[in-house]
This record gives structure tokens, sequence and C-alpha cells, in this order.
């Protein structure tokens, strides 16, 4: 973004390098791109609320909130008027400063992801060169505010769901940033539009197809992601049933509703991720990087739309997965939660990222076969897709169907 | 086994503390000193003609018209699928009875809930405490005699009926018919009669 | 823990205070959590005493008692058609069956014969409820286990059966329908119909229900293995029902002990087999509700096609009186197991001693010896498959 500043400056007839002015420029800059970056993360995180609340509705046969607005997409809205007029308890015996920060700390290490998270070819904030190495980190901020959170508490049911998230998010990152490797192995760059580059716009030119080894990195990524953003079947922290709500047991009012912003917020940014690390991001089918890179004017602007809406359906469809996904499973047990990671996921992940590395050797030496292994596994996940259908439909057959497009909505 | 049977086989092994059959009009019963009850549950847990295995309801019932409470023993055996009563007879100033907790255990909640509502004293029991009551109440509740306390920690235990405020419908509906009756009246014929409200002013 | 504990002669506010707690469970230095009284998963008021190091818990000590409403207390001075409709309270989730048990225990007593149609009817009206009450077990168990979805899909199917038991006696929870010597009202007009529709409509959704969460990896994983009783350790806690059953001991009151017209039936009595791990765990307890629901439906379908005409209420005194000192002693096959009733008559119109001994009650004293060494995830899974609800426990 900083060349966009640049370019703007010397459109007004300074050169940024001189001019006094810059680095307020550079400021202004900066205060509207963080306002930009957190208002999306808000309102995201308040759309998902709501289409999560009508998704889950429908799985479960259900209407959900459909009073508010169009199909009561404006719920979201009105609840968060009500969280913010509601009473900022305290309990008497907490941590009052750890307490009330609590929440700042989850908010701001999910807002500073967005910072080197692509949106669309040229739409990103800062395309760090460490990218991915900087969401890594920054993600961990998270656990910070949720162990402040259920310690400063001062009460049982918090301090249980606060160490359980803060085992299961540390043991989580490992696997979860060892599968993030090998996308980076594969594009030779930390850079997250330069991951995206070196993928292709049709499926098999994605990471995820690439080889056997990718793929299984990428499940691995997408369990570990489900682990670290809380979502079921690794919901532990705010286990309702056992923990009553785990961390945020004693919040009420806006700092409550912080915590489920970042939840929401949080399938956005796992969503986005593997969309980028795997799944071609933004890359139209059929339009190369360079092609978009030489557009000029109005074709421009309309690819670049074009790759935006690749890139957000792509991420929808993936944060839809994580709705389904929650809504279906139990929950695992914590010890199940920590044998998964250390004893399958970990090594799962380590075995990947060697046998990328050879097959990178081998793919280099005889160059077909790296097309072949790209058809193979685009193959299997046709096949895999089509028998998912047909057991869809046939229980469906089998129970009958019930859903009614027409009415409730 | 029938009744007859178990009671011939418990009169023998016990005799003096294994009373007779009595016939009552549903189900027969055997009464059973209090001092011999563990005991005597205890063979007829472990014999294999027997074999009650389980305890399916221990009772009391306060009596003071005979001045003791009752003890029932609900016996069933899922080995042969037949049930035996046992009763003990105990004095109602000091009611104690040997505990069975440790024949069954699931006497144990049983015994605890008979201990809280009636007061028995199950001796020997391992954790003989309320159960559903707090564990400050005052008295037994299931004894016909019991007194409930006027409060519990200064928490009312009676409050006013809510109904006496209320009036039944035709009550309210004849009350309303006199009014407009007696409005009526006073409309009809106001120069004979002074109002009633001005006349019950002075006072 | 081994002196026992009287009321104290002059109670204070100190004896409560939070020291006796901690004394009671030989406090060691370990967490003592509170699991309730008002806990999302302690399905209604019942407090869980947690001796606790981390996840893995030494003890869980349930405190009941939270939901007494003296309903054996009440039994002695209400009339015995009066007391009818507090059975109702006695398990809300089952109110059928804790009539029946009542209306049975009474009817004894008189020595009265219930018509055949009537005692139909109640077969019909507790089989139903029967499966309203498995349902919903089965929605909590499953929400306890994280599971959300499958709460609703089990209530939506619920509501038709509260819609059918709505059209028999006008009530949708405390149904108040049976009555000592019958039944209130005869079945409506067309209500087979309904009946075999729903039988129709139910029987399908029941594989549907094992496909969502039955057999779903995670839930066996979270199950099978976990808390597993014993027969013999069933049967010496007094367990009954389909926990009982769970355990491989196949009893069943309708079978072995029948009672109403349950011998002109034919259903089979699942028993626990420990498909996915041991015989007796908390997987085999969901599933044996599952299976039953099964049964229930079989049942039904028999009832329907063989229920005689005529009447529904025998002839019966308008006040009833006993001599005093009568007593009888019925049980029946509730949801929740086993559930007896034992009535001592009084002189008057009024019974003497009511007692009801439920499943949930003796359910509950086997938690503390199961609880040993379990996650506190695992005690919520356990409780959920004892099925015990709060109010039959405290009664």
């Amino acid at each position: 973004m900083q060349g966009f500043l640049d370019n703007l400056i010397r459109h007004f007839g300074h050169d940024p390098a001189t001019w006094p002015w810059t680095q307020f420029v550079y400021l202004g800059g900066m205060a509207l791109f963080a306002f930009a970056v957190i208002n999306f993360a808000a309102i995201t995180a308040g759309i998902f609320s709501w289409a999560e609340r009508r998704v889950a509705a429908r799985m479960q046969s259900r209407v959900g909130p459909n009073r508010v607005g169009p199909g009561g997409f404006l719920q979201w809205v009105a609840d968060a008027v009500k969280l913010l007029t509601k009473e900022d308890l305290v309990p008497a015996e907490a941590d009052k400063i750890l307490f009330r920060a609590a929440p700042y700390f989850m908010m701001v290490g999910f807002a500073c992801v967005f910072v080197a998270l692509p949106f669309s070819h040229r739409l990103v904030i800062a395309d760090m060169n460490i990218g991915i190495f900087f969401i890594i980190a920054v993600t961990a901020l998270i656990v910070v505010g949720i162990i402040m959170s259920g310690w400063s508490s001062n009460s049982k049911w918090s301090l249980f769901g606060a160490i359980r998230s803060a085992a299961q998010i540390i043991s989580y990152e490992i696997p979860g940033g060892i599968a993030l490797m090998i996308p980076v192995m594969l594009a030779g760059t930390l850079s997250t539009q330069g991951i995206i580059r070196a993928q292709g716009g049709l499926p098999w030119q994605w990471f995820v197809f690439d080889n056997p080894a990718a793929f299984v990195a990428f499940v691995i990524y997408f369990i570990s992601a489900l682990a670290e953003g809380n979502r079921t079947p690794f919901d532990l922290p705010e286990a309702e049933s056992e923990l009553v709500s785990g961390y945020n047991t004693e919040y009420s009012g806006m700092r409550f509703s912080y915590f489920f912003l970042v939840e929401w917020g949080n399938m956005w940014v796992m969503s986005a991720l593997a969309t980028t690390m795997f799944l071609g991001g933004w890359q139209i089918p059929g339009v190369s990087a360079a092609t978009l890179d030489a557009a000029t004017g109005g074709t421009a602007v309309a690819l670049e739309l074009l790759s935006l809406a690749i890139f957000v359906g792509k991420t929808l469809f993936w944060v839809f997965v994580v709705m389904w996904l929650r809504w279906t499973l139990p929950r695992i047990r914590v010890d199940q939660m920590m044998n998964m990671c250390w004893k399958y996921l970990v090594p799962m992940s380590f075995a990947a990222v060697a046998f990328v590395a050879v097959w990178m050797l081998v793919v280099h030496a005889v160059p077909a076969l790296g097309l072949v292994m790209r058809a193979i596994m685009f193959v299997l996940g046709v096949a895999f897709t089509v028998f998912f259908v047909y057991r869809t439909a046939q229980n469906i057959r089998d129970t009958g169907d019930k859903f009614d497009f027409t009415s409730n909505w | 086994m029938t009744p007859e049977e178990i009671q011939q086989v418990l009169a023998g092994k016990f005799g003096e503390s294994v009373g007779a059959l009595q016939p009552a009009k549903q189900d027969p019963w055997v009464l059973v000193k209090p001092a011999a009850i563990a005991e005597v549950c205890a063979f007829l847990k472990t014999d294999p003609r027997t074999r009650m295995d389980s305890l399916m309801n221990l009772t009391a019932v306060d009596w003071p018209k005979r001045n003791q409470i009752d003890v029932i023993y609900h016996l069933f055996s899922y080995a042969h699928r037949h049930v035996f009563i046992l009763k003990v007879q105990l004095d109602r100033a000091a009611p104690a009875v040997p505990t069975v907790e440790g024949v069954w255990k699931a006497a144990d909640w049983l015994e605890r809930e008979q201990f809280d509502l009636l007061g028995v004293e199950f001796t020997g029991h391992p954790d003989l405490r309320r159960i559903m009551l707090p564990d400050d109440w005052v008295g037994h509740p299931l004894r016909k005699d019991y007194q409930e306390g006027a409060d519990y920690h200064h928490i009312s235990t009676t409050r006013e009926s809510p109904l006496d405020g209320f009036v039944r419908l035709d009550e309210l509906k004849k009350r309303a018919a006199a009014k407009s009756a007696e409005a009526a009246a006073a409309q009809a014929a106001p120069a004979h009669a002074p109002a009633p409200a001005k006349k019950e002013m002075p006072s | 823990m081994t002196e026992a504990r009287r009321a104290p002669e002059t109670p204070t506010m100190e004896m409560t205070s939070n020291k006796e707690v901690l004394r009671r469970i030989e406090y060691t230095g370990d967490m003592l959590l509170n699991m309730g009284p008002q806990h999302p998963s302690t399905h209604g008021v019942i407090n869980f005493l947690v001796q606790t190091d981390g996840e893995v818990m030494k003890r869980a000590i349930p405190e009941v008692g939270y939901l007494h409403r003296s309903l054996e207390k009440i039994g002695e001075k209400v009339t015995y058609n009066g007391y009818m409709p507090y059975t109702d309270r006695v398990d809300y989730i089952t109110a059928m069956c804790a009539n029946q048990g009542y209306a049975m225990a009474v009817e004894r007593l008189l020595a009265v014969t219930v018509p055949k149609r009537a005692e139909y009817c109640r077969t019909i009206a507790t089989e139903l409820n029967r499966i309203s009450s498995h349902l919903v077990s089965l929605g909590t168990m499953a929400m306890d286990v994280g599971a959300v979805t499958p709460f609703p899909y089990a209530l939506r199917e619920r509501e038709f059966i509260n819609d059918l038991l709505e059209e028999l006696c006008g009530a949708r929870l405390t149904y108040n329908y049976l009555r000592i010597g019958g039944v209130a009202y005869d079945l409506p007009e067309g209500y087979a119909e309904k009946l075999v529709t729903f039988l129709d409509h139910f029987e399908k959704i029941l594989p549907e229900f094992n496909r969502l969460i039955t057999y779903n990896e995670i839930f066996v994983q979270r199950l099978a293995g976990l808390a597993p009783i014993s027969p013999e350790m069933a049967i010496d806690y007094c367990l009954v029902g389909p926990n009982l059953r769970a355990s491989g001991v196949k009893f069943d009151v309708r079978k072995d002990i029948p009672y109403s017209i349950y011998p002109e039936v034919q259903f089979e009595v699942p028993v626990g087999r420990g498909e996915v791990g041991v015989t007796g765990d908390s997987w085999d307890r969901f599933w044996v509700r599952c299976e039953e629901m099964r049964q229930s439906c079989r049942i039904l379908r028999q009832c329907v096609a063989q229920i005689p005409k005529g009447e529904v209420m025998a002839k019966m005194p308008r006040k009833i009186k006993m001599t005093e000192g009568l007593e009888a002693y019925s049980r029946i096959e509730s949801s929740r197991g086993d559930m007896q009733y034992y009535v001592v008559a009084g002189a008057g119109e009024n019974a003497y001693r009511v007692k009801v001994r439920t499943g949930s009650f003796t359910a509950m004293g086997i938690i503390d010896v199961l609880s040993r060494g379990l996650m506190i995830a695992d005690l919520v899974a356990l409780i959920a498959s004892l099925d015990v609800v709060a109010p039959e426990i405290d009664r």
C-alpha cells in the first residue's frame, strides 16, 4: 500500500522522497486502512453471526432469526446495539485491569491478521515478504487474551476454559504451522501474494492437488485452524455443556461480544488462509497473473473485481464448511484432542514436509510426473465429490426431504 | 419360591427373630426383629435358594397410634424373579435399626432418605446425613406429628393465602348487581332519601 | 466421612458455610468445583461437588434435594383421586408412567379391574410418552457431548407426540390422563389413523437419527467404554430400566412381571451388547434407548390393531375410602425404569403413606463411585447417559 500512497503523492506533483509531508500522508493512510480493516472484520463477523444462526437453524429444521430486516439480515445490528447498551459487569473478585484488557488483546491479534491477508490481485494492505510468518505470529496473541480473560475472571469455569484453550492453541499451532510450510516450499516464498501467484486458476493448478502430501497438509491445516479458532469439534474452551461458557463466563455486554466477534471473524481468517495457501487464492481460471498485471483501464478494474469475487467466493464456501462441521459433530474430549495433535497430526505434518521436499526434487528431474500426479489427485477429488453427492441423495431418499425453500424465509 | 417357602427357610435359619408370614390383602410380609435384619438380609441375598440380589425399595411408615415406626424392605431377585417383603417395627422415640448398606449398595441412598424424612437411625451406615433437606433442618417432615418451624434462616415458611384477597366471580356479580340496584333506587327517589355518601361524610 | 451427621439442635448460618462443605470431601488442596445447582448439563437442579485435579476428577459427589417438593407428604394430605395430578410432577418427562404407577397401586388396594379398552388407552399413552421421553433423553445426551443438532431433531419428533397426547387429554406435559379405575377420556375420533401416520413417519426417522449421531465416530469415541457398569454392580445399586438393560441384564417389568395388556403384545427387550466398547458403557445406554423407541413403535402398532370397544372407566365409588393399614405395591416400567409406588391406605379418604421409588434416585447413588478418575467432560456424558431427571430424584 506504500506504493499506492507514493503514486498518490506523485499525482499531486510532489516527489515522495523529498516532500516533507510524506510521513504524514503515510500516517493518514495507515489510519484509514486500519479503520477500514477493523470495520471489515467487525462487519464480516457480524454478518457471519447472522449467517451461522440461519445455517444452524436450517440444519436443525428450525427457522432462525428472520424478523429484523430482509431474511433477518439485520439481526446482527440489533444484537450489537443490545450488547452495547448492556451493563458491562466486572465481578467483584476479578482482576479488574486484566479483565477489562483481555478482549482488546484478542481483537488486536485478530485484526492484525488482515494486514497480510490478500483479498484480490491488488487489494492487500501490505504484501509483506514474511506474510505467513506474520500471520502465524499475530494469531498467537489471541491465546494471550483468552488466558488473561480466564485468569482475571477469578472463576473456576473461566480458568478451565482458558487453560484448555492455551493447551489447545499452542499444540495445534505446530501441525498447523508446519502444514502451511508446504505451500511455502512449493512456492518458494513466504509472501501471501507470491504463494497465490505460484498457483493457477484451474483446480489442478492449486497446491491442494499438487501431490498427496499437499492434500494431507491441507487437511491438517484445516483441522488445526478449527482447533485454533475454537470451533466444533474443538470448542472445548467454551464447551457450553461442560464449562458453562468457558473463558468468557463472567463477561457481559460489549466485552462479551468481542469474544464472539473474534470467533466469527476467525472463520474468515482461517478460510481465507486456506484459500490463499492451497486453493489458488484470487487466480482467475484461464487468466494468468502476468495478464492481470499488464491489464489497464476498464479491463483491469473488471479483472480486479472478478479476482475479488473468486477469492471471496472460495472463502465463503469454506466458512460454510466450518459452520456445517460445527452443527454436525460432537465435541471431542481434552485428552483425545491432545492425542490427535501430538500422536497423529504432528508426525503426519513432518512426514508431509519430508515427502514434499523429495517430491520437489523428483518433479524437478522429471517434470511430466508432476502433471500426472496433479491429474490423478484432481480425478480423485472429483470422485470423492461425486461419492459425497450420491450418499447425500441416498440419505434424502431414505428419509424423505423435508426442505422447503418457500416458507418461513 | 413362594413367600411361604421363603418364610420357612428363614424360620428354620433364624428361629425366633423371624415372625410368621402376615397375610396382607395384597403382598404377604414377614416381621423381623430389628437386631437381626442385617443378617437376615445378608442370608437372603447369598442363599442360592432365595438370591435376593436387589433391594427394590426401603420405606418407613410412622404410626403414632401404635407408637412405632415400621421399616419395610421390598426385596427382589433377578435370578429367580420372586419378591419378598420384610418389616421391622421400631420404637418411635428412638428408632434405630442396623443398616443393610453392607448387603446392598442401593440401601445407601434409600436409608439416607428415610433418615432424612422420618428420622430412622440406621446404625452403622457410613454416610448418614440428610439428603433432601438442608443439613441444618429441624425435624423429620414425614412424621405424622411434624410441625414446621415458623421460619428457616429468617425466611418465613408460611405466607398469607394469595386467594384471600380474591372473591368468587358470582359473588362479584352479586355485589355489582346489589350496587347497581342501590344506585337505581337512589336515583329513583333522590328527594326522599339523602345520598349515602353525604350521610357518611360527617362520621 | 464416617461420623454420622445429624441435624443440629440450634441451626445457625455458619453450619452451611463453605468450610463445612469442604470438610465433607476431605479437603486436600484439590480444586473443589460446584457443578450446579445451576449448570447447563445437570438436567435440572442438581449439584455435584467435584473434587478435581485439573481435568481429571477424583470424585464427584451428587447433592440432591434442590427440587424436593415433598410430594410424598402431599400424598398423605390429599384424596386418592386428588393426588393424581401431583404424580405428573414426580416425573414430568414421563408423566403418563408416573400416573399409571399410582393408579395401579390404588387399584390393587381397591381390587378394581380396569376395563380392557382403558388398559389399551393407557398403554398407547404410556408408550407414546416413553418415546417422547427417550427423545428428550437422547437429544440432551447428544447435546451434552457437544452435538447440538440431534436435540432439535429429537424435539421436532417430540412435538408430534405432544400433539397426539394433547389430542388425547388436552395437556402437553403434565397430562393427568389416567384415573383410578381407567382413563379420563376415550380415544378421539380418527386417533388410530393419526397414530399410524405418525409411526410410519417416525420409524423412518430412527435410522436417520442413528446416521446422524449414534454411529458418529467422535460420539462413539467419546462414549465407548466410558463408565461401564457390570450387571452385578447395576443390580447391587438398584439401577433399573434402560440403565440396567444396557449392562446386559435382560429384565423389563413389562415382560417379566407383566401388567396391563403387555402379555398380549409382542416386543423385544433390547440389552446392551458392548457393540463399540464394553457392555454397559455409556454408548450402550444410549443405544438401548434408541432400540426401545423402535420396540415402543411395535407395541403401539399392535395396540392400535387390537384395541377392543367398550368402557374406559370401571365402576368407582365417588369417594374412595379404605380401612387403615392396607398396603399395596405397584411396579411399572417407566422410561427411567422400574417405577414403584408403595401406598398405605389411611382411615379416611387419604392415603396414610405414599412412597415413590424412582429410577433416577437410585441411579444418582452410583455416580459417586463411577466418577472416580473420569474427566469433567466424561461426568457430563455419564449423567446424561444415566438419564436422571431432577424432579424424579427429589420428588
